[in-house]
This record gives structure tokens, C-alpha cells and sequence, in this order.
């Protein structure tokens, strides 16, 4: 069993030193289960990075609820931040083994990183590494280090298009090797619907949740024809999303 | 490479040292000797033993206050980088501290505490530690907070926090005030000895005074300007190499 209940009924921010209350998310509500794929879509500013840092336990300052239930009390979510967020001192094999916390996680690390096309770059500092590097090292930090969920925000912004598309195939493919629960920030509907299983369509602040939508594309087939197709499908079952199509 | 080092040590320290020939070959006074006297000084306070035996009680006061400067202004420029609130209370207290003149700290630390070898660390310490907090706090307000966040994210705990994100932040910090704390504490600890110690650099320094022996006071003035040449071609551009490596 593997699972994620979030129930967050207010989470506020003080603006201006303590004079302004600003509500970033209110009411909202959803449950990760299975070793699923979600991805949620929202507009910028409207708390996405905060929803995962809350519940990545970075701000613990909020009410309402976030429950992890799995077999293993000992995982943590593994988190891959918008920035690559990679040490500058330490080589690339450092940073994971750093996060890993143990010794004997060489031959996965070797193995991931294999995967990942960076294995003759173990010991590179990441300055030398490109951006699209560096965040394929994120990746493999994120999944070397057990875990039964993996938050990602906007991991792939910024990269170029071919790159970007690299790396979601390496992602997908990582994923279905070792499975765990995914929330995928992202802007991009093609990229939501290119990766996830389910997607949450997410209002302005104060966000909660305005629409559901399952893919019901089978992952072979979410090529950018059928990723348009599925669309322009939504287009008529779902009007209230208009702004994100 | 050879070349380089020629023109940056060999050449202006040569050039100093003609100017002070012809200096003191021109105005021909006892009240500045010329080199080579003060190097035949040099030579024989070493062979005498008498020097070695003063300089090497100064460099173990220096190297004690040093540290425990070093590792206090740490911790705490640390602790109040970090806490904001804290450090707005502390604040005024800092001021105070780095603004009281060695001297007097000096006088009051042997008053207080007898004239005694912890009243003289102790001295130099409080003398230093201001200057630590004020660097090392501004490099913790500093720290990136996007790391910050990954460490905590990714279970690092306390110590690897500390080990592998915050030190390799401070290192530039901890290095700057590593440089200028050495400087500072040479110029107090001989104020220090002079006041109330019987043997060290400066008690030799203020008896050389006394009897206007200038050529011994310049010797070791030289010597201890070797030894900081040493301490910082051995120890601290090594470690300044080391902490950068990655760039």
C-alpha cells in the first residue's frame, strides 16, 4: 500500500511584515494512490511550489492535513525542485550519495546514472555540467534515494524542446522501473497529459481543485497527435478549463 | 610560473630592501639601522636561542587565541546570522565590543584576572572575537536558503547540513577573517606581552625600547614577518586552493 492524503484547509502567508494576510490554498483536497502519475496544472503564482513544500514538510505552518500511508514508516518524498538545487562543491556522485545516506547505494547510484546517459560525468563538479545535466543529476538523486513519492516542480522548465522530451521519456521510464507515487508541477498541458495518469486542474489563489481529468490515453500511444486529440476532447467535457487549453 | 613568482616576491622585496640600503646609508644614524646589521642582529639572537625561544611562546599564545577566536566567532556569527531576532537583540552588544580599544580590555582582563597567562589569551580573544562574529554573520545571512531547503528535504540532519552545505558557503567568509585575524592578533598580542608578561615578542620588544637597541627590534620585526610569509605560502593559500577547487 502506498498512499497520500492531502487535506489542507488554509495555508497563509503574512505580507508586508505581519499587516497582510494573504491565503494561498484553501480547501484543497486529493489522494495519491497506487504508485500513481498525477500532475497538476495551475496559474503561475497560484501556490503550486508551496503545495509541494508543505507537503515535503519544508513548511510545516499551515492547517489541515498531509498523511503518507505505506508500508515503510522510514521513506521520505524525494523532492526535484524547479532549480537542479545540486551542491557546487561536491561532484555529482557526492550530491546523491549525500541524499542517499547510505554506503552501500554505489551500484544503484552507477546504475541510475547509467540510465540517465551521465555516467562518465561521476565525478564532475555540476558547474561543468549543462543546465539539462545537471537536472538529469537531480533526477537521479530523486531516484536513488528510497522513496515511496517523488515531487517534481517544473522540473524540466527551461530546457529546450527536444531536451525537455529526453527527459520526460528518461522520467517515465525510471518511473515504470521503480514505481512510487508522482506530482508533477507543471504549465505545460502537453507535458501533463504526455506523462500522467491523472491530471488536477488547480484555481488562482486561494487554490483548490476545479477540475479532475483521468488520461485516459494508453502511454503508448501519447504521441503529439493523440496528446491533441485529447484536447480537443477536453475542450467539450470540460469548459470550466478553458484558460489552461 | 618561475618567472611570475619573480616578479611578484623576488622583485619588490629586493627593491624594499635597496631603498632601506640607501636610506640608512645616507642619513647614516644608529636610529635606522641598514639591512646587513639587522640581518648579523638576526643571526645571532637565533644562534643565542634567545629569539627562537620568544617567538615560539608568542606563536603558541597566537595560535591559541587564534583558534578559540576562529571557533567561537564561528558559532556564534553562525547562530545570529541565522536568527534574525537574536541577533537585532545582540546587535547593540556587538557594537559595544568592537568598538572597545584593545588596551583597555587589555588593562582590565589582567586587573581582573591576576597577571596571568588566561587573562592574556583571554585578552586577545575578546579583542578578536567581534570581528569574527561580524564576518561569518554577514556570510550566514548570506546562505542559500534554495540548499537550505534541499538538505531538509532530503534528510541531511545537523551535522551534514553543517559539514557539507553552510561550511563550503562561510569558507570565503571564514578565510577573510582567518587573513585579517592573524594580522590583528600579532598587533595585540605584543601589547599584550609588553603589559604584563616576562617573556614572549613584545616583553623583548618594549626591553629593546628601553635600551634603544633598534637593530634587535627591527630583527624581530623581520623574523615575524617570515613567519607569516610562511604561515601564508604553507597553510593558507593551500587551503584557499582547496575550498575553490570546484569553480
Amino acid at each position: 500500500m502506498n498512499q497520500l492524503v492531502v487535506d489542507i484547509k488554509k495555508k497563509t502567508f503574512t505580507k508586508n511584515g505581519d499587516r497582510e494576510k494573504f491565503t494561498a490554498i484553501a480547501d484543497l483536497k486529493f489522494e495519491l494512490s497506487n504508485n500513481e502519475f498525477v500532475c497538476i496544472i495551475g496559474p503561475s503564482g497560484c501556490g503550486k511550489t508551496t503545495l509541494l513544500n508543505t507537503i515535503a514538510g519544508l513548511d510545516n505552518n499551515y492547517e489541515g492535513s498531509i498523511d503518507t500511508n505505506s508500508n515503510d514508516v522510514n521513506l521520505h518524498p524525494s523532492y526535484v525542485f524547479q532549480t537542479p538545487r545540486l551542491l557546487p562543491w561536491r561532484t555529482v556522485l557526492e550530491n546523491i550519495q549525500l541524499a542517499t545516506q547510505s554506503d552501500d547505494s554505489l551500484p544503484t547510484i552507477i546504475s541510475i546514472l547509467q540510465h540517465l546517459g551521465l555516467s562518465e560525468n561521476l565525478h564532475s563538479y555540476p558547474h561543468h555540467l549543462s543546465l539539462g545535466m545537471q537536472r538529469r543529476a537531480s533526477l537521479a538523486r530523486a531516484f536513488c534515494v528510497p522513496s515511496n513519492l517523488l515531487l517534481m516542480d517544473e522540473p524540466f522548465v527551461s530546457l529546450d524542446q527536444p531536451t525537455a522530451k529526453k527527459a520526460r521519456k528518461l522520467l517515465l521510464s525510471l518511473w515504470l522501473e521503480q514505481p512510487r507515487n508522482v506530482l508533477f508541477v507543471t504549465h505545460d498541458l502537453n507535458e501533463a497529459i504526455a506523462l500522467a495518469d491523472r491530471i488536477l486542474f488547480l484555481s488562482d489563489s486561494p487554490s483548490h481543485i476545479i477540475a479532475e481529468v483521468k488520461v485516459t490515453l494508453s502511454r503508448t500511444k501519447r504521441t503529439t497527435d493523440h496528446v491533441n486529440a485529447f484536447k480537443n476532447q477536453l475542450r467539450t467535457t470540460h469548459p470550466n478549463i478553458q484558460q489552461f487549453l | 610560473m618561475l618567472r611570475s613568482s619573480f616578479l611578484n616576491s623576488t622583485l619588490p622585496l629586493g627593491l624594499l630592501l635597496l631603498i632601506w640600503q640607501f636610506v640608512a646609508f645616507s642619513f647614516n644614524s644608529p636610529v635606522l639601522p641598514s639591512p646587513i646589521l639587522v640581518l648579523n642582529t638576526l643571526i645571532h639572537a637565533v644562534q643565542t636561542a634567545e629569539l627562537p625561544y620568544h617567538l615560539s611562546i608568542t606563536l603558541y599564545r597566537l595560535t591559541i587565541s587564534f583558534f578559540l577566536a576562529m571557533f567561537l566567532g564561528t558559532a556564534i556569527g553562525l547562530f545570529l546570522g541565522r536568527h534574525s531576532k537574536l541577533n537585532t537583540f545582540f546587535d547593540s552588544w556587538l557594537i559595544i565590543l568592537l568598538n572597545i580599544p584593545a588596551l583597555v580590555t587589555i588593562i582590565l582582563c589582567y586587573i581582573w584576572f591576576g597577571l596571568v597567562e588566561t587573562a592574556a589569551i583571554f585578552a586577545v580573544v575578546i579583542n578578536k572575537l567581534p570581528n569574527v562574529i561580524v564576518t561569518i554573520r554577514e556570510g550566514a545571512r548570506n546562505l542559500d536558503d534554495q540548499l537550505m531547503e534541499m538538505a531538509k528535504a532530503y534528510q541531511f540532519g545537523r551535522y551534514k547540513t553543517l559539514r557539507h552545505v553552510v561550511l563550503p558557503q562561510l569558507s570565503p567568509y571564514i578565510m577573510a577573517s582567518a587573513r585579517t585575524g592573524l594580522a590583528l592578533i600579532w598587533k595585540i598580542i605584543l601589547v599584550v606581552e609588553m603589559l604584563g608578561r616576562s617573556d614572549g615578542m613584545g616583553y623583548q620588544i618594549h626591553l629593546f625600547f628601553q635600551m634603544f637597541d633598534i637593530a634587535s627590534i627591527m630583527a624581530y620585526t623581520v623574523s615575524f614577518i617570515i613567519i607569516i610569509q610562511i604561515i601564508e605560502t604553507a597553510i593558507l593559500k593551500p587551503l584557499d586552493k582547496k575550498s575553490q577547487r570546484w569553480k
